[in-house]
């Protein structure tokens, strides 16, 4: 019998090549109607002209990116301090709130009061309190500075979120890892240390990586106590030219680090999904 | 006095009486096999002996001394009992060589260099020499528990429990488990079987307790409780079991 | 003597023709016919507006206001208040004032955007110093080794990175609350504010703090005037212009600058 390889392809290949070739037509045209429609419809509305002039103005565009620029060094130096202080103090609060023994009992409460106030109240709040209040109890000039405190309050508030996220990793760790540990005679701390927290850090890492996008973003909070970065900048040429788009050109920047920040973390979720499964 | 002493003990989850009252004597360099229906004991019997489960009652001699008191110090106890899982529990994120060499090294205060050689040694006596740098998902379920025995033979342990390490692999993979088994037999280890392999607890072991509802309701050598039963709950379980 | 009479002659024709001109002048270009909507900040500050009460008439720029709005016909009843953001008044789109007046200065590029009016008033600025500095030097040298902050939004902004250069990086703020703050917690030695704002601020925000010296107000120095401001086209520009013409020429702009204005003679010119 001949091989119907050998003779071209088969039957079912024919029809599955037609339905990815017409699929391919359809999808093509579609996503052309669309674009089309965006490019030709939107200027036509009557105030597009001002709109663009306001908000996406290529003269300023061009003008302010270098400066735009430079103030979003400032927004990658706070997170580049702020993220490490942040991973370490969320997992102390995480196995503060896990101690068991009796003697560590205030280091459980104040691990509870400390993720319900700090998860509880708006960054921004905590910011202006920590970020003015603090210095304005009189401390001495380099100590009273804006980066330190403002810096102090995101890390405080992304350390409640980042060690509920831990705990659920510890949580998630089988307890058959745990009667295993024990079984071999290792003692708790032990336990956790080798055993429970590599795997509990592991299993979170993609959750961590949304906070650590969320982290990029809420650095510019600090432009409220003083940093010149990236959208308080944008916010001194706004009123300057009288025009939006310097926060345009900052959402721009904005995406350029965020964009591969999160296609990172999907791709760590889907392998973590299919790991599990 | 018989290395391990089991006088009445006693374990309730919330209202649910596990184990009502278990007495049993086990020798030195004996193996013996519990067997009975699920959720007959045996599996809660065994984590009370290395002391995962506190006891509500009874006593447990080890060389004579009651390792069952409240508020003892169950570390230096378990790391005198080894215990091997249904499911393996191998730890993920270490290779086989690291997950055997973790205990010895965080309990004993031993050196990578002082552990090695003899955990090494031990991989090879069970066929896993080329398998020791294989993370637990890139081996099969029996190189698995093979390991898992691996593990907890290298913190040389006085007595070893085996909470069904057979149920959970595939029919052709239990057979080099079984091997081991023996071999450890052999080398006169004290063993603790809770088990559903009829055939091998026949061969194999040396007593066979029959578990129901928390009580030994028969034991004695394993060709008079398989041969002759002389319950009928005995008779009835061995029945279906051996159907 | 032809001459003078035709002069005289021109001038009341003028006159007249103004004063008819003002009642119908802002007819049908205003939001509401017959209203005149104003935005002011949210809040509105002292000396500008008091106790955030513009419908009082009380404060410099709530006063200029309702002169202006006398001046183009409108009856006290006729002007209606309004809040505004500066965002608001910048972006594109219909606006919710006829004209927005919040110490706006006057800048060739917001100018492209928006419409100013003629300008009501010019800000000398000044330098608000802390507790901790009160005996700097009114000297552009002394000022320059200060640790300085400013309203983001403003054009204290390019008169510091310009002019006075400081020797390192100013703070900016998001408003005149947040640099009270800063200047409160010593995390800044000074800020620049226009100086009625200044002087408000020390006599009453800030404990210990003082206005140390004002930019004289030189045209070389592009001073800031401040403006009404309004939609880019406005054909009410015409009758504000007109109205506050004819305010400057009678004196009673001056007259409501001395009322609200006073303390501002006393202070040292910067060198």
């Amino acid at each position: 019998m001949a091989d119907p390889k050998a003779a071209g392809m088969t039957r079912r290949e024919r029809y599955e090549e037609d339905q990815r070739r017409r699929s391919l037509t359809i999808a093509a045209t579609s996503t052309v109607l669309v674009i089309a429609a965006i490019v030709i419809l939107v200027p036509l509305a009557p105030g597009w002209e001002k709109v663009q002039r306001s908000f996406f103005n290529g003269a300023v565009l061009a003008d302010t990116f270098p400066k735009l620029l430079d103030a979003f060094l400032i927004n990658v130096m706070i997170f580049a301090w702020c993220a490490p202080a942040i991973a370490v103090l969320g997992l102390l609060i995480a196995l503060a709130r896990d101690a068991k023994s009796p003697a560590l009992f205030p280091l459980r409460i104040f691990g509870a009061a400390f993720t319900d106030i700090f998860r509880g109240v708006p960054v921004i709040l905590t910011v202006y309190l920590i970020g003015f209040g603090i210095p304005g109890l009189g401390l001495p000039r380099p100590w009273n500075s804006p980066y330190i405190w403002g810096s102090l309050a995101l890390i405080l508030t992304y350390a409640a979120y980042v060690a509920e996220i831990f705990r659920s990793g510890i949580d998630s760790v089988h307890h058959s890892q745990r009667s295993a540990a024990l079984s071999l005679g290792l003692s708790e701390r032990q336990m956790m240390r080798d055993v429970v927290l590599p795997q509990a850090v592991r299993n979170v890492v993609p959750s961590q990586m949304n906070m650590l996008i969320a982290l990029q973003k809420d650095v510019s909070l600090l432009s409220f106590i003083g940093p010149v970065e990236i959208f308080r900048q944008a916010g001194v040429f706004k009123s300057l030219l009288a025009n939006f788009t310097p926060y345009v050109g900052a959402a721009i920047i904005f995406l350029i680090v965020t964009i591969p920040a999160t296609r990172y973390a999907d791709y760590l979720m889907a392998r973590q999904m299919r790991e599990r499964r | 006095m018989a290395k391990l002493e089991l006088r009445g003990v006693v374990k309730r989850f919330g209202d649910n009486t596990v184990c009502n009252g278990i007495n049993l004597d086990i020798e030195e360099g004996q193996m013996v096999c519990l067997i009975g229906a699920s959720g007959a004991g045996k599996s809660t019997l065994l984590r009370c002996i290395n002391l995962l489960e506190p006891t509500e009652d009874g006593e447990i001699f080890l060389d004579g001394e009651d390792i069952a008191v409240p508020g003892l110090d169950p570390q230096t106890v378990r790391a005198r009992i080894g215990m091997v899982f249904q499911s393996y529990n191998l730890f993920p994120h270490m290779t086989a060589l690291e997950n055997a060499m973790l205990a010895p090294r965080r309990v004993h205060g031993l050196t990578r260099e002082e552990v090695q050689p003899e955990i090494e040694a031990l991989f090879t006596r069970f066929g896993l020499a080329d398998r020791m740098q294989n993370y637990p998902d890139q081996l099969s379920g029996g190189q698995q528990q093979r390991v898992a025995i691996v593990r907890a033979l290298a913190m040389k342990p006085e007595v070893m429990l085996f909470d069904e390490i057979t149920s959970a692999l595939d029919p052709q993979l239990v057979g080099e488990v079984l091997d081991v088994l023996l071999q450890l037999k052999d080398q006169g280890m004290t063993m603790v079987l809770a088990t559903h392999e009829m055939g091998f607890a026949r061969e194999a072991a040396d007593k066979v307790c029959f578990l129901k509802d928390g009580r030994i309701v028969e034991e004695g050598p394993a060709d008079q409780v398989f041969g002759s039963p002389q319950r009928a709950e005995t008779k009835a379980f061995l029945e279906r079991a051996l159907k | 003597m032809a001459k003078t009479i035709s002069l005289a002659a021109l001038a009341v024709a003028l006159t007249t023709t103004t004063a008819m001109a003002a009642g119908h002048c802002a007819a049908g270009k205003t939001l509401e016919d017959g209203k005149f909507t104003i935005a002011t900040g949210n809040p509105a500050y002292y000396p500008w507006v008091l106790d955030d009460a513009p419908e009082s008439g009380q404060g410099f720029e709530a006063a200029v206001a309702y002169a202006v709005a006398a001046e183009m016909g409108f009856a006290e009843e006729d002007v209606v208040w309004v809040r505004s953001s500066f965002d608001e008044a910048i972006q594109p789109g219909a606006k919710n004032f006829d004209v927005n007046m919040q110490q706006y200065s006057i800048t060739p590029e917001r100018d492209q955007v928006v419409d100013f009016s003629a300008p009501y008033y010019t800000a000398p600025m000044a330098v608000l110093v802390g507790p901790g500095a009160t005996d700097t030097e009114p000297t552009m040298a002394a000022l320059k080794s200060l640790k300085w902050g400013a309203v983001g939004t403003t054009t204290a902004v390019p008169k510091l990175t310009e002019t006075i250069q400081p020797d390192s990086d100013p703070l900016l703020y998001g408003d005149n609350a947040d640099v009270n703050a800063a200047l409160g917690a010593n995390q800044i030695d000074a800020a620049l504010f226009d100086l009625p704002t200044a002087l408000f601020l020390s006599a009453v925000m800030i404990e210990g703090s003082k206005v140390i010296g004002q930019f004289p107000p030189d045209e070389n120095d592009n001073p800031d005037h401040f403006g009404m401001l309004m939609e880019d086209g406005n054909p009410l520009k015409e009758c504000v212009d007109d109205a506050l013409a004819a305010l400057t020429e009678s004196g009673k702009l001056a007259e409501i600058e001395a009322q609200w204005l006073q303390d501002t003679t006393g202070v040292p010119l910067i060198k």
